[in-house]
């Protein structure tokens, strides 16, 4: 018993120090070295100012302005607006506004939940209204799920490809590019499969966003 | 359905058998004290280690002696980490490894945690990226990863000893098969696997958290931390403990669908592996391959309920207007809760890694997967950790569902059951049973208790009315009971209203039973194959003759699958009909 005592609490403290300090600091410092791009998040500069992470998704709506110029609140949440020369990330449900990456969350929609609908429904007004003008043949029954439903870190980077393509009509127009221009974009920024055939090709929408930019400067 | 998601399934099974094998002769070879190619290595450390534990290493020690080791050690690993979480914003606690300075948690909640990372379940009712210190997550919570997970391998090892013993009464050395765990399988590994998914993209760094200008003009803060290390034993060890709240979903913990196949590996590789080690050392492979087989068909079935279910969207969507079948640029199916990079397929079978083993780390939101979908994983919480388990836990589960199929199946031909030379009497069936029922009797009275109680209900969700509210009380203790730790999230036990925890509170009442639950659901059925080992290994071998049965074949195989699957639904339909049955069942919105 004793034996086991003593053991034990020198035990837990050597291997608390190997496996909690030892072993993290060693993988921190060479994955500093061998990979600091990725150790550090991938992070995007612009003229030397940080605009996100490769990996992370970000919001591209912007605050609506009240008359005053003060951000327009309804119910205690800052209202924003799909700023529609950019393409649009998934929606995103992350408490402090979409794309909140300091608090990632799950929605926790229920399959069978009529909240899940009322959800669906508004997403599907939002998209319908955003790209109809631009894509007139746009039926709900065409929309790909992934644009109208939550991710699942809510932090999704990735849209499907289907999303871009209609959404591009409407870049073309804001930006007074040739829809082929666009979507010629659109597949460069497109991921293969893990390996060529795990999971589902996607289009990184910073990546995208960020390339229409430096083709228009930016301004639309 | 995809070519390519069917594509994604059968080459992840290949992969993992084709990699299983060798690490289970390995791992057989390091619990034997034969040399591997490691040995050169890590010799010396291993040495080094037993002197500074004061351990003998050739002192054996019977069950009882294994037994009170295992508990003392858990315990010393429970108070240090209820220590350290308890005083993650201390005055003695540099800035650096508590950069936003989160406070600790209540001693509910903590109580909780702390019992949840000992116990290799990993149940989470704290929000890793808002309450906890890199301190706590390292020094605390990656340590118990390792720890829990060299606890559950060493009974089942020393369960494989009980059953091969020719005589005496030793099951090896606590100590020894602990240190031997730590060294040669689960840190070697765990480096390897860091630095792979560094290299993919998940991140690794002590930074405070980014604050970024966006391209609208809107500031987005990303949190940061030392995030790889921890990732890959949380896999690895099947803790699943996420870094962040949304666990693998998060890209910075799974960045691709290649690192989502990487960790879906990381968490079968050691509970497939074991079987195998178990083959090798009987001394006859094709027990090993036997039980592989039984896992794997229960493992396949899962998969393919899942996918298909998955691939056919909800009856929310459905009601919505959206047609959810796949088109080109897009895979379709219920993409609610899940990634675009993993899609319905890398969701699914992710699901179903994570519910047969005890990870529960998720990539996608279980909550938000169909009523069929969803009634996967409460299918494989049901087997009890049959269907590879969590590691060592899976194997010793399984074993003792051997050993009950083995007396079942003897008392069909009328003979005295026999399993590898040894004449299973009525003790050891006495305690194999004890040890199968733990499990689903702390699953079935923790959500009676917490259904029909004022304080138990406060912990289901707004959004989980009808039979959803029930589904997450049920998930919520079938998955603490089975150590598993995946949740229907909805499901709350502590609340924490401000960024930085300033006035968290847990619901005491499911933080506390679910703590109760976890200790009792792991312990108890470790010391019972203990007990049966110790029981075991003192038996005399006579070699099998004509009526002995035979556990390497496939009569034997589906007899096992009977078993399993005749516990699980005996004990548990009844509750899943009120749940995802139900709402699998119906297009029904409530």
């Amino acid at each position: 018993m004793r034996r086991d005592i003593v053991t034990s609490v020198i035990g837990i403290v050597v291997l608390t120090v190997l496996l909690g300090l030892v072993y993290p600091l060693v993988i921190t410092g060479v994955s500093q070295v061998a990979f600091p791009g990725n150790a550090n998040g991938q992070k995007v500069y612009v003229n030397g100012k940080l605009v996100g992470s490769k990996i992370i998704g970000q919001s591209f709506k912007t605050v609506v302005l009240e008359k005053n110029g003060k951000p327009k609140e309804e119910e205690k949440e800052v209202v924003t607006e799909a700023d529609p020369k950019y393409f649009q990330s998934r929606p995103s449900a992350t408490e402090g506004g979409a794309y909140n990456a300091a608090a990632s969350t799950f929605s926790n929609r229920g399959p069978n939940d009529k909240a899940t609908e009322e959800a669906d429904a508004e997403n599907i007004k939002e998209y319908l209204e955003l790209n109809k003008p631009y894509d007139p043949g746009l039926t709900t029954a065409k929309i790909p799920v992934d644009a109208v439903s939550t991710s699942g870190s809510n932090l999704d980077p990735e849209i499907s490809p289907a999303n871009a393509r209609i959404q591009a009509h409407r870049i073309a127009a804001k930006r007074q590019l040739s829809v082929s221009v666009v979507d010629g974009l659109v597949s460069k920024y497109t991921d293969a499969r893990g390996l060529g055939f795990s999971g589902e090709p996607g289009v990184n929408v910073l990546e995208l966003n960020l390339a229409l930019d430096r083709l228009t400067g930016g301004t639309a | 359905m995809t070519f390519s998601g069917w594509l994604t399934i059968i080459l992840f099974v290949v992969i993992l058998s084709a990699l299983a094998m060798p690490l289970g002769t390995y791992m057989a070879k390091v619990y034997g004290g034969e040399r591997v190619f490691l040995t050169p290595l890590f010799a010396w450390p291993e040495r080094f280690l037993y002197k500074v534990l004061r351990v003998d290493p050739k002192r054996e020690q019977d069950w009882k002696a294994y037994a009170k080791s295992l508990i003392i050690f858990s315990l010393a690993g429970w108070l240090l980490l209820y220590v350290i979480l308890r005083t993650q914003d201390a005055f003695f606690v540099p800035h650096a490894v508590n950069p936003l300075a989160y406070h600790s948690a209540p001693w509910n909640v903590t109580f909780n945690t702390v019992s949840s990372f000992v116990t290799n379940t990993n149940w989470q009712y704290y929000s890793g990226d808002t309450t906890m210190s890199y301190l706590s997550q390292m020094l605390g919570l990656t340590v118990q990863n390792f720890l829990s997970a060299g606890v559950g391998i060493v009974v089942a090892v020393a369960l494989i000893r009980g059953i091969v013993g020719r005589s005496g009464k030793s099951l090896g050395n606590f100590w020894q098969d602990l240190v031997r765990t730590v060294l040669y399988v689960l840190g070697p590994i765990s480096v390897l696997g860091a630095l792979l998914l560094v290299s993919q993209g998940a991140i690794q760094n002590f930074s405070t958290y980014l604050t970024a200008h966006t391209l609208t003009g809107v500031t987005q803060s990303i949190a940061m931390g030392p995030v790889a290390s921890q990732e890959v034993i949380k896999l690895l060890g099947t803790n699943g403990g996420g870094f962040f709240n949304v666990n693998s979903a998060h890209p910075f913990e799974n960045p691709t669908a290649f690192t989502n196949l990487v960790e879906m590996m990381l968490v079968l590789i050691i509970p497939a592996a074991l079987v195998f080690t178990y083959g090798r050392m009987t001394g006859n492979r094709r027990q090993g391959y036997a039980i592989y087989a039984t896992m794997m068909v229960m493992f396949l079935g899962a998969v393919v309920v899942a996918y298909i279910a998955e691939a056919h969207g909800s009856p929310a969507q459905h009601a919505a207007g959206l047609h959810t079948h796949a088109i080109s640029g897009s895979g379709g199916g219920n993409m609610e809760g899940k990634e675009q990079r993993f899609g319905v397929a890398g969701s699914a079978l992710f699901d179903v890694v994570t519910t047969v083993t005890s990870c529960g780390a998720v990539n996608s939101a279980l909550e938000s997967f169909t009523g069929i979908g969803g009634a996967v994983p409460f299918a494989n919480l049901s087997a009890s950790e049959t269907i590879f388990g969590g590691v060592g836990t899976g194997l010793y589960s399984i074993l003792l569902y051997v050993l009950l199929a083995v007396f079942i199946g003897g008392l069909m031909v009328g003979r005295t059951p026999e399993w590898l030379g040894k004449k299973l009497e009525a003790k050891e069936i006495k305690l194999a049973g004890l040890g199968i029922l733990i499990t689903p009797l702390a699953a079935l009275f923790a959500t009676a208790l917490a259904t029909a109680s004022h304080a138990g209900r406060a912990s289901i969700s707004e959004l989980g009315k009808g039979p959803q509210g029930f589904s997450e009380t049920l998930y919520a203790y079938l998955s603490q009971s089975n150590n598993n730790g995946s949740a229907f999230a909805g499901y709350t036990g502590f609340i924490q209203p401000n960024a930085g925890n300033v006035g968290s509170h847990g619901v005491t009442f499911a933080d506390v039973l679910g703590g109760l639950v976890m200790l009792f659901a792991r312990f108890g059925p470790m010391l019972f194959a203990l007990a049966v080992a110790g029981a075991l290994v003192g038996k005399r071998v006579t070699p099998a003759g004509l009526g002995t049965m035979r556990t390497d074949n496939t009569t034997f195989v589906v007899l096992l699958i009977g078993v399993v699957i005749l516990v699980g639904a005996l004990t548990f339909f009844p509750a899943l009909l009120l749940g995802p049955v139900v709402q699998g069942l119906t297009g029904h919105l409530y």
